[in-house]
């Protein structure tokens, strides 16, 4: 009988002990977290899906508590789980700049050069492997791996062969941006007009042969706007949105290829 | 000189990771980023330093004195569980940043056999109270040397051009088996 106790004993004792340790130690060292952090993930749904960007709803109620993150960043829960979020914390859910994800290629089928025909699986990823379908090796491929990666259903292919954007949909949860092999989403501000069109780091005259609504880098538009726009690597890149004018927006309208210009020409027009 | 031994030992020639191959988790888990790795290995140092030192004591004042034996790998395993909890608390109070790098792989060193290697090697060879502060020291010296040494490498093939099928763990393993062979050279340093 004593064989059994003695170890049971011992195992009991030494447990105690170092629980014991254990809990005097909690007491010393126990981390005061914001409470806050608590209350917004109670409010969250709890997919741990990671659409958000975070590694799960916690991190996310973290991020959001410290200002990292907005309310509205939360795709799955939506308005609602956002204005729970902003009433938490004080704060006004409609404060939020709202972001959509913006294409950064004109060549449409008419546009833009054919490299031939292409007849491998039929996803961008594996046209751009071989080099693509189109003489412009920037522009957009045209298979929707982004229309397949967008949760939100915010995304189609026009008859013109570019994906286009509803603007009411996407959530910039940044799916697009991951899914395109060739890196032309980018998420910017729902109310910023003008936007670059163009990827294409080709020269001149060679990107103007490739396809009709490249960035040819005559610099027109630089030369419009010098503190908001630069020339880099063949491409007009802007710098800094905030700096373009309305009164400007004319001169750069009179790019050559439509390349830079207003997002929405005219009322209910192209949205890509 | 005994000391001297047992110390260089336990750092290079029979070193954890690349000798007993223990640890090889965080090993290769944490050596992405040399100062996460660095912070790792100092974890698992303390961690190894105090547990060698606590499983000393129960092993030579509660069970061996009363024939205890049998009971080592559990109440080793009661020991590190309860070191390792500290440590994160520890950790947590004094260094969030850290808390939030080392990530998963803190309270995985509960399960890092390296430390439970380190106290059960201990108790076989019979090592003396100081011996075994020595040993458990080196040893976590040995992991943070070996961890260390792998991140500073890895951070370097992230710049190099790795063929496709051995990118990620591949090449990590392969680093590995080359870095262990190199540290079995140091067996020349004993004999």
């Amino acid at each position: 009988m004593t064989e059994l106790l003695v170890p049971i004993l011992t195992m009991t004792i030494l447990g105690f002990l170092f629980s014991t340790g254990l809990v005097l130690a909690y007491k010393k060292l126990k981390v005061e977290e914001n409470p806050k952090v608590e209350r917004v993930n109670e409010i969250l749904p709890q997919a741990n899906c990671g659409a958000c960007g975070y590694s799960g709803c916690r991190a996310f109620a973290e991020a959001v508590v410290h200002g990292k993150a907005p309310v509205t960043g939360c795709p799955v829960g939506g308005e609602e789980t956002a204005a729970l979020v902003a009433e938490t914390l004080g704060v006004e859910a409609g404060e939020m700049i709202k972001m959509v994800a913006r294409l950064h290629c004109r060549g449409t089928i008419e546009a833009a050069r054919s490299r031939g025909a292409y007849s491998g699986i039929p996803t961008c990823y594996a046209c751009h492997l071989v080099g693509g379908n189109k003489q412009c090796s920037y522009g957009c491929l045209g298979f929707g791996d982004c229309v397949e990666a967008c949760p939100f259903d915010a995304l189609y292919m026009g008859d013109d062969g570019l994906p286009i954007v509803r603007e009411d949909k996407c959530t910039a949860c940044g799916r697009c941006v991951d899914a395109c092999p060739r890196n032309l989403f980018e998420l910017h501000p729902l109310s910023q007009e003008i936007l670059v069109f163009c990827r294409s780091e080709d020269r001149g005259p060679l990107a103007r042969k490739v396809c009709k609504a490249a960035c040819i880098a005559c610099g027109i538009c630089a030369r419009a706007c010098p503190d908001a726009i630069v020339m880099e690597n063949n491409l007009a890149v802007i710098t800094d949105f905030k700096k373009i004018v309305p009164e400007k927006i004319p001169e750069i309208e009179k790019c050559p290829t439509d390349a830079i210009g207003r997002i929405h020409k005219e009322e209910g027009g192209d949205e890509g | 000189m005994e000391l001297l031994i047992i110390f260089i030992s336990a750092l290079l020639v029979q070193n954890f990771v690349l000798y007993y191959f223990l640890g090889i988790c965080p090993f290769l888990g944490v050596s992405k980023k040399i100062d996460s790795a660095l912070s790792m290995g100092l974890a698992v140092t303390f961690v190894m330093s105090i547990t060698a030192v606590v499983s000393w004591l129960i092993n030579n004042l509660i069970l061996i004195p009363y024939d205890l034996g049998y009971l080592q790998i559990v109440s080793f395993i009661l020991v590190i569980a309860s070191l390792v909890q500290l440590v994160e608390m520890f950790i947590r109070k004094i260094s969030p940043p850290l808390y939030q790098a080392l990530g998963i792989y803190l309270p995985l060193i509960t399960t890092n056999c390296a430390i439970m290697g380190l106290a059960l090697i201990a108790a076989l060879n019979e090592y003396s109270f100081v011996e075994t502060v020595i040993f458990g020291f080196g040893s976590g010296l040995g992991f943070t040397l070996a961890i260390v040494l792998m991140a500073g490498i890895r951070e370097q093939l992230d710049l190099s051009d790795v063929p496709e099928p051995l990118k990620g763990a591949g090449i990590a393993l392969i680093v590995a088996g080359i870095m262990a062979m190199a540290f079995n050279g140091f067996i020349g340093m004993l004999t």
